[in-house]
């Protein structure tokens, strides 16, 4: 993942690294639930989005807006409403339907993708407030028709049935990795717990986790 | 040129049929393997030697399409985006009973992003009045919370959202009841005005249409075998108990949808479904248009655990939408509408009495079943009471209970779960009467081969090894205990199975059926059988599934799929490669009957020709492609090996002051014929065990008495196993060849775990603590109560 990021940003990209909470990450970067936004001198809306300026703050919605978003290296200009989710923006508006949308309300984690580092649950996240941060998701996790370690080793171990957990599952376990590069089982199952999957397929993606992190550290 | 052997049989068999003689291996390798005649088409091909000496079938070859999984590319139908797709939104009912008056989609129609209003004419799913006319009613009578009442197609998923709140229904209320025991009770409000039944699926379900109904009560359906009155009195103990389960909903991660397409000439359904062949029959029936004109398509699929088949109110009302406004029409149901309107496993509360002589030799088995499919039936559950253990006699009552809650359907091993939870526990009790070990008594009433095998290895594990046959032993608050149980599925065929093998002139490989591939991973199993029979890597075969333009496979429902399809596919392998070498051999200078293929080579018999690669070979084909089709031939001795099961083991740990149960290990001992990919199979084993961990332990639908509504539709509340509650899970995959077909393979998705971990549970918790709790979900509360019962001295009602 490239470093360089929007210096509009609040949330720092180390936060992954510094052991902080979802409750203080998700304060820090400014993400809110409101249907109508308010931002005050985002980069990341484009010159027609920005034109709306009344009062010196952006007012954003209820109509199409058009944003600027990071996705998986390259920069990308959409028309959204305010209140699109970033699951919606990603595939619908980018057809990046790798990230799949389960529950729709936060607590099955197949929607998962990293904000800079992090792990959210893309459902629950405004796509405006994705602007300005480096949005990974399942297919960004793969470079170059190179599949990631990780993904090599959900192959290995048949970590997969119907598959339909398997990006939320593989997105779960590549953010414990960076931030955890040799994990217990035990902190394997701990950073799958939010992931729900339905055919049971759970001790093959702890084995897959466990075995790309060997892998990763005899590298 | 010479005919082959093959299309010699061919040949001869459309006018007398042609039988060979084969020895085939049966049995379990390293317990019973033996070996069996069998008489066998000529055209069959030759009998394949056990995994050992295979070189990909039995293996664990990776999953054929498991980058595509892993990396977010496979693309399931609610990823379908079409040019101009429309996306639809149903209206459902929001009172649990009631005649609709009035549908006002005026406002709905002037909303700008609308393109097509339906209202729905004919609710599918519920049970059906065999007396329709008894409902009297302008639109369909709303029989539960959620129904779907009408539709509305609009530009964006938000402008169908508020469409779709912008239809107004008014109701005509009716008296409803939620509550299966009170809906049996005389004098509680009907759900039918009369008789209703509903048909079973592909995928099995439903009830039977030939019983009385009374009230409610849509049964009994009796089955009797001897005089059970008799049995009991020359019994010496007997057992019973009451066993209550609650209903669980299938929650696959995918919820029900298609994106339907209808053009002047062709009807194309992207469809989330266990069986497209199905969709598109339903789809022809209900339009009343010819099969020719319907495509159903189905790449990847989402779960479905026996949920998803046919056209659905959802498949039924995009098409309809589609034909409406003439765009695509995406319709996938929200979480909230998957639980409540596309089915559920039913309930049961089953009194189950057991007699026995003192050497454990059962004289009679008795139960008497109710549950509830909501406004559906099939709630049936007395498979394993019928065909689990001999018994001298044997009678079965099921009754279905009709409530106002969503149809149940077919799930996972419909009706055995339920059952074995009761018969499992019984057993054990009766075991415990006669002071026998549990596998001493199971070895002396269930006569099947391979299940004793199974116990056998039980026996000899380090984990039964480790109980206690002293139940309750352990002193302190946590206890630890070990249980196990049996569990029993039938071997279907699915007759029409077929597919297509091509040969292609550049030496590439391509085998083709509708079959979807549900998770269970056919696709790779298709690859492996062509990869055996050509030589070549199974990587470089191209399996196209999941289209009805190609040969019709089988409906992924009751574990048909691998042991229908796969004789099929092995078939048209082997008839397209000496289809080959007959076409190939006089560019070779050779006779068909010198040549074979051998690891991917061309091979003389006698010699008298160097060896050529298959992809060489091919370039001599006279034709662009050779492309040979073959259909499900009947099981070479149908009358031998109808059920196939396994043995699971719980171990576990009861909080006795918190009430938790904390499932630890499971070591799961199966059987499916041959194993025709162990990963793939060891896969859905753990899947059987951990959701029926999550039936046992967490999973409940709760209605509100007081308004109908289902308190619990979505996935916080609705519990399901997640990472935390997943034990250990030692799976033991048992080899059991039993001569039936050119695979010899047979299905395992029923039978895995889900069937048995249940009554293993409840086994291993008496085990523990000498108390026997008889109710699902297994919560602290309903443990803690089943503690107080037995230390008061009186059983948990």
């Amino acid at each position: 993942m490239s470093d360089s990021r929007d210096t509009t940003s609040s949330a720092p990209a180390e936060s992954a690294h510094s052991g902080m909470t979802r409750r203080g990450f998700l304060k820090g970067a400014g993400l809110t639930a409101a249907g109508t936004a308010l931002l005050d001198g985002v980069q990341g809306l484009t010159r027609e989005a920005a034109a709306q300026t009344t009062h010196g703050v952006t007012e954003l919605g209820p109509g199409p807006t058009s944003v600027r978003l990071h996705v998986n290296g390259v920069e990308h200009t959409i028309e959204i409403e305010p209140r699109a989710t970033l699951a919606e923006a990603l595939r619908i508006h980018l057809g990046l339907t790798g990230t799949k949308v389960v529950c729709d309300r936060g607590v099955c984690s197949g929607c998962t993708v990293l904000l800079d580092r992090m792990p959210v649950n893309s459902c629950m996240t405004l796509a405006i407030d994705a602007i300005g941060h480096q949005v990974t998701t399942i297919e960004g996790l793969s470079s170059e028709g190179r599949v990631h370690p990780l993904q090599a080793a959900f192959v290995k171990h048949d970590a997969m049935q119907c598959g339909f957990c398997t990006p939320g599952m593989v997105m779960s376990c590549a953010a414990l990795l960076e931030r955890n590069p040799h994990p217990t089982e035990h902190e394997v199952r701990h950073a799958v717990s939010g992931n729900l999957c339905r055919c049971g397929t759970y001790p093959k993606i702890f084995a897959a986790t466990l075995d790309a992190a060997g892998a990763t550290r005899n590298a | 040129m010479t005919k082959s052997p093959v299309e010699d049989a061919l040949t001869a068999q459309a006018a007398v049929p042609v039988k060979k003689t084969v020895q085939m291996p049966v049995g379990v390798p390293d317990y019973t393997l033996t070996s069996e005649t069998r008489e066998v088409p000529a055209s069959e091909p030759p009998v394949w030697p056990i995994n050992k000496d295979l070189k990909f079938v039995g293996q664990s070859i990776e999953r054929y399409d498991g980058v595509a999984k892993a990396s977010g590319r496979a693309r399931y139908t609610s990823d379908v985006q079409l040019p101009g797709m429309l996306y639809a939104k149903f209206v459902s009912a929001t009172v649990p009973h009631a005649k609709v008056v009035s549908i006002d989609t005026s406002a709905a129609e002037k909303h700008p992003g609308v393109r097509g209003v339906h209202v729905i004419q004919h609710v599918l799913g519920n049970a059906e009045l065999r007396n329709p006319a008894l409902d009297q009613a302008k639109y369909p009578v709303v029989r539960y919370a959620g129904q779907p009442v009408a539709a509305v197609a609009a530009t964006t998923p938000y402008a169908a959202e508020e469409a779709a709140a912008l239809v107004k229904v008014q109701y005509d209320t009716m008296p409803f009841v939620v509550d299966d025991v009170k809906a049996r009770r005389p004098g509680a409000p009907n759900v039918f005005p009369g008789a209703a039944d509903e048909e079973g699926s592909a995928g099995g379900g439903g009830g039977p249409s030939d019983v009385k109904q009374t009230g409610n009560i849509h049964g009994p359906s009796i089955h009797k075998r001897g005089d059970t009155d008799q049995g009991f009195k020359d019994a010496d103990v007997v057992v019973e108990g009451r066993y209550v389960t609650q209903v669980q909903t299938h929650s696959a991660l995918e919820t029900h949808g298609v994106v339907a397409d209808w053009k002047p000439d062709l009807l194309t359904v992207y469809a989330s479904t266990q069986g497209t062949s199905g969709v598109r029959e339903e789809m022809a029936g209900f339009f009343r248009i010819p099969l020719t004109q319907v495509r159903v398509i189905t790449e990847y699929m989402g779960g479905g655990f026996g949920a998803k088949f046919g056209a659905g109110n959802h498949g039924v009302v995009a098409a309809a939408l589609s034909k409406k406004t003439g765009a695509p029409v995406r319709l996938m149901l929200d979480r909230e509408e998957e639980h409540l309107s596309v089915g559920n496993r039913p309930s049961s509360d089953q009194l189950l009495r057991i007699g026995a002589k003192k050497d454990g030799t059962i004289t009679a088995i008795h139960l008497v079943a109710y549950g509830t499919a909501g406004c559906g039936t099939g709630a049936g559950c007395a498979g394993p009471a019928q065909n689990l253990y001999q018994t001298a006699s044997l009678h079965t009552e099921e009754n279905d209970v009709f409530i106002n809650a969503g149809p149940g359907t077919a799930m996972r091993a419909p009706g055995h779960p339920q059952g074995a939870f009761a018969l499992e526990q019984t057993i054990d009790d009766l075991a415990a009467k006669l002071s026998m070990d549990p596998i001493d008594l199971r070895d002396k009433t269930d006569s099947h081969p391979v299940r004793r095998v199974e116990r056998q290895i039980v026996r000899e594990s380090d984990l039964w090894k480790s109980r206690n046959p002293v139940a309750g032993a352990d002193q302190g608050a946590v206890k630890r205990g070990v249980g196990l149980a049996q569990s029993v599925w039938y071997r279907f065929v699915s007759m029409g199975s077929s597919a297509e093998v091509r040969i292609h002139r550049d030496g590439s490989l391509e085998v083709l059926s509708s079959v979807q591939d549900i998770g269970s991973g056919v696709k790779t199993v298709m690859a492996q059988i062509l990869a055996e029979q050509f030589g070549v890597p199974p990587s470089q075969i191209a399996v196209k599934v999941g289209d009805t333009n190609y040969p019709e496979g089988p409906q992924s429902g009751g574990s048909v799929t691998t042991l229908s399809l796969t004789p099929a596919v092995r078939d048209a392998a082997w008839q397209a490669s000496q289809k080959f070498l007959a076409d190939i051999a006089p560019a070779l200078g050779a006779t068909p009957r010198d040549l074979v293929l051998v690891d991917g080579e061309v091979r003389s018999r006698s010699g008298k020709m160097e060896p050529i690669a298959f992809r060489r070979a091919a370039a001599k084909m006279t034709s662009s492609q050779i492309a040979v089709q073959a259909k499900r031939i009947p099981d070479y001795d149908p009358k031998k090996y109808l059920t196939y099961g396994g043995v699971d083991v719980a171990e576990v740990e009861v909080d006795t002051e918190l009430g938790r149960i904390h499932v630890r290990r499971v070591l799961s001992v199966h059987d499916c014929g041959r194993p025709m990919n162990p990963a793939q199979t060891i896969s859905q084993i753990n899947g059987g065990v951990i959701q029926g961990i999550s039936f046992t332990l967490l999973e409940n639908r709760l209605l509100d008495p007081v308004y109908g509504l289902m308190v619990n539709p979505d996935l916080d509340q609705y519990k399901i196993a997640g990472a935390r509650e997943v034990p250990d899970i030692d799976v033991r995959l048992v080899e059991a060849y039993l001569g039936q077909s050119s695979t010899d393979a047979s299905g395992i998705g029923e039978a895995a775990g889900v069937v048995s971990i249940g009554a293993a549970i409840g086994n291993a918790v008496y085990n523990a603590t000498g108390v026997r709790v008889r109710r699902t979900p297994m919560t602290p509360a309903v443990v803690l109560a089943a503690l107080r019962a037995q230390a008061q001295g009186k059983e948990m009602a």
